[in-house]
């Protein structure tokens, strides 16, 4: 067991904290979470500077145009990416993490050069078409339809908690084209380009006031052929692949996020006074300790990756743990505001507050319940633990 | 960096577990529940032999030379184990008091409180004192070696944890000075990395011991570890065990290579976790067990008692928590 970088590993990681230090104050002002036009434009001229500076789809192979770094190298491009509070992914989240490197894996050269280079410098955004109001845990049991028609397949269905449909070019589409009990057996992977007539996007306020994702509505959507990764039927193997990947690093910037949050809780707790209180100290320790096991996990999963080349189940464990913890720093956090957490407008000048106000308090409790339920349910979790880890038999 | 176990650190493991299961089966110490207490000196010396002792002490003293984190990997064996008597004081002398590295003297270890009286215990306990050959009294700066023979010491009827024989001792003796604040600051942090190893060794033994139940065991006509609701129990058990196992090695590796990180905050928040992952999976283990797990028959409740004497020696958790958060 070793935790000390090579001296490779320290010059890149040199290189990019010089980088970040020179680029990021160039950055315009960050847009409101709320202007999803706004965002587009902020997060691909984010993707374009990283582009140009080759530090684009770090984790992709070379040839899908990537810089194939070594996970190791990943995690410190993370760790450094969010040390210097550099912008998150973003719009580019599903092109970067979820269709890009599926295409890289499964795509033809025609499908790579079409699709991979817009992805990389920022130029095209995907979103994501896999859930639906009947297929959510159970995603094998979706039911949008599509009929090959000549060079074509015709598509009519729903998709539900699609983010920044609104701003996307492309769409990761999971469509049934087996019959109606195929199941896994009878899914096809398509990148849907999203001006297609009889697409109709409406969002969906969520518990925290805001729109960050809505119900996709499709009616006789045309879809080349062409832009079908895989073979026809063979899509769950496909999105397989996919999944992996958002179960492999792409958690890791939030436990460091969480680490900082935690601190800033604590100057917080200091300044009010709770931390002269034992049960708020433990709470900050225990905490702390669990999001250093979590790092040192994050660091454990990489280490299996760069021997093993695939992100390991340990994702799952990591994932289910992070969730929680995330909801409990949110907890804790309104506990230190008090009534202040009754507000969602920032109350000036509140005693205690900042550097984490209490609009920012009550939105990071607020939206923690997200956290157990988006990217696979904590029960799902527990029962991919169950049966792929420990060998349970399935219910 | 390469977070994962080294092919020399695996191969520890094995050796450890080899040596565990053929000298040491639960059978056999399970034998000694209703026995005098005393520690099978032929068996220490064996786990001497294997280097369970001197594996800290340099290879220049006569040791093996190895770090905390080969420590961390051989005592999580020792507690799945279920090893009994004082190997971690034992370990953490070796190269301090002669005879300990070897195997040929005994050493146990007890916390002096900062505050209470001179010679105050507080609990008045210590375990296995008949097979001491010395004990260490550990406090805030100071580090003495007290002899046995000297303590006036009362067996206590009934031990929470049968293994590990308890005796009442009202005044302990002064000692000899052996260790200033440096030397106590260094035994409380690898107490915190080799105790939690020890845990994870004894939540890695219940979690093992609950998903072998929950495959076999039929309910329903199924066996119940299809239904999710003893799924998931096994699922957070594997998640605390998982993780704090990654914060055990993560503080060994912390101590070994200067500079990667706070070795005082990882290893007592590797302490707290292993605590609380041995205590979550005793608990989970004798619930999982149903009706067989509240029997004395089924060992759930051995790995759940000894997990509470690690983490009172260790602990307690709650000064590990606040001392995270001073140190975070």
């Amino acid at each position: 067991m070793d935790l000390r970088y090579s001296e490779a590993e320290e010059k890149f990681r040199i290189d990019l904290r010089r980088w970040l230090a020179e680029v990021l104050p160039t950055l315009p002002p960050k847009p409101s979470a709320f202007d999803w036009p706004a965002r587009r434009v902020y997060d691909t001229t984010w993707q374009r500077m990283l582009f140009d500076a080759g530090y684009a789809g770090i984790d992709w192979p070379v040839e899908g145009g990537g810089r194939a770094a070594s996970p190791v190298e990943q995690l410190i491009y993370l760790e450094e990416l969010e040390h210097a509070h550099a912008p998150y992914v973003g719009v580019n989240f599903v092109g970067l993490l979820h269709a890009g490197p599926t295409i890289v894996v499964e795509g033809t050269s025609e499908q790579r050069a079409r699709f991979l280079p817009p992805i990389l410098r920022g130029d095209e955004v995907w979103c994501q078409g896999f859930s639906e109001p009947g297929a959510g845990s159970d995603l094998a049991s979706l039911r949008t339809k599509a009929v090959r028609d000549g060079d074509e397949y015709v598509v009519t269905g729903q998709k539900i908690w699609t983010s920044h449909a609104e701003v996307a070019d492309y769409c990761e589409l999971l469509v049934r084209t087996g019959d109606e009990g195929s199941r896994h057996r009878g899914i096809t992977w398509l990148a849907m380009p999203m001006d297609s007539p009889g697409i109709d996007f409406r969002p969906l306020k969520t518990i925290a006031g805001s729109t960050e994702f809505g119900e996709l509505f499709l009616d006789g959507v045309r879809v080349p052929v062409a832009n079908r990764m895989g073979e026809e039927n063979d899509g769950w193997r496909v999105t397989m692949v996919t999944l992996s990947f958002e179960r492999g690093t792409a958690f890791v910037s939030e436990v460091l996020e969480s680490m900082e949050l935690l601190r800033d809780l604590r100057r917080l707790a200091r300044r009010t006074g709770a931390f002269a209180e034992g049960d708020v100290r433990r709470r900050v320790g225990r905490l702390g300790a669990e999001l250093d096991a979590l790092w040192a996990l994050a660091r454990r999963n990489v280490s299996q990756a760069a021997r093993t080349g695939v992100p390991g189940v340990g994702g799952s464990v990591y994932k289910l743990g992070l969730s929680e913890i995330r909801q409990r720093i949110g907890e804790l956090g309104m506990d230190l505001i008090g009534a202040a957490g009754l507000s969602w407008d920032e109350l000036d000048g509140l005693d205690g507050a900042g550097p984490l106000g209490n609009a920012e308090l009550v939105n990071l409790w607020v939206h923690g319940f997200s956290r157990t339920i988006a990217a696979g349910t904590s029960q799902i979790q527990r029962n991919i633990i169950a049966e792929r880890i420990l060998g349970l038999p399935k219910g | 960096m390469d977070f994962e176990l080294s092919d020399d650190e695996v191969a520890l493991a094995d050796g450890i577990r080899a040596l565990c299961a053929g000298r040491f089966p639960l059978d056999r110490l399970r034998a000694a529940e209703d026995g005098d207490g005393r520690i099978d000196t032929e068996g220490w010396g064996e786990l001497a032999e294997a280097g369970v002792f001197s594996l800290q002490v340099p290879e220049a003293a006569g040791g093996v030379g190895l770090g905390m984190a080969a420590g961390a990997v051989v005592f999580e064996e020792l507690g799945r184990a279920l090893i009994p008597g004082p190997v971690l004081a034992s370990h953490l002398a070796a190269g301090t008091v002669d005879g300990a590295a070897e195997g040929k003297v005994v050493v146990g270890a007890v916390r002096r409180p900062a505050v209470a009286g001179p010679g105050a215990l507080v609990p008045p306990l210590v375990g296995h004192l008949p097979s001491l050959d010395v004990l260490l009294a550990v406090g805030p700066d100071t580090i003495t070696a007290v002899d046995p023979a000297e303590i006036d010491a009362v067996p206590i009827g009934r031990s929470l944890d049968p293994l590990t024989p308890l005796f009442r001792v009202d005044r302990l003796p002064e000692g000899r000075p052996i260790g200033g604040a440096e030397e106590a600051r260094a035994w409380r942090r690898a107490q915190w990395v080799l105790g939690g190893a020890f845990l994870v060794g004894l939540a890695a033994a219940n979690l093992d011991m609950a998903v072998a139940y929950a495959q076999q065991r039929q309910q329903f006509g199924k066996p119940i570890g299809s239904f999710q609701a003893v799924k998931h129990i096994c699922a957070d058990m594997l998640v605390a065990a998982e993780t704090a196992r990654a914060a055990v090695h993560a503080a060994a590796v912390t101590i070994d290579q200067p500079g990667v990180g706070d070795p005082d905050r990882a290893a007592a928040g590797a302490g707290l976790l292993a605590a609380e992952a041995a205590m979550k999976n005793g608990r989970s283990s004798i619930q999982v067990h149903g009706g067989m797990g509240f029997t004395w028959e089924v060992p759930a409740h051995l790995y759940l008692m000894r997990a509470r004497v690690l983490s009172e020696a260790i602990g307690p958790v709650g000064d590990l928590a606040e001392l995270v958060a001073e140190l975070y």
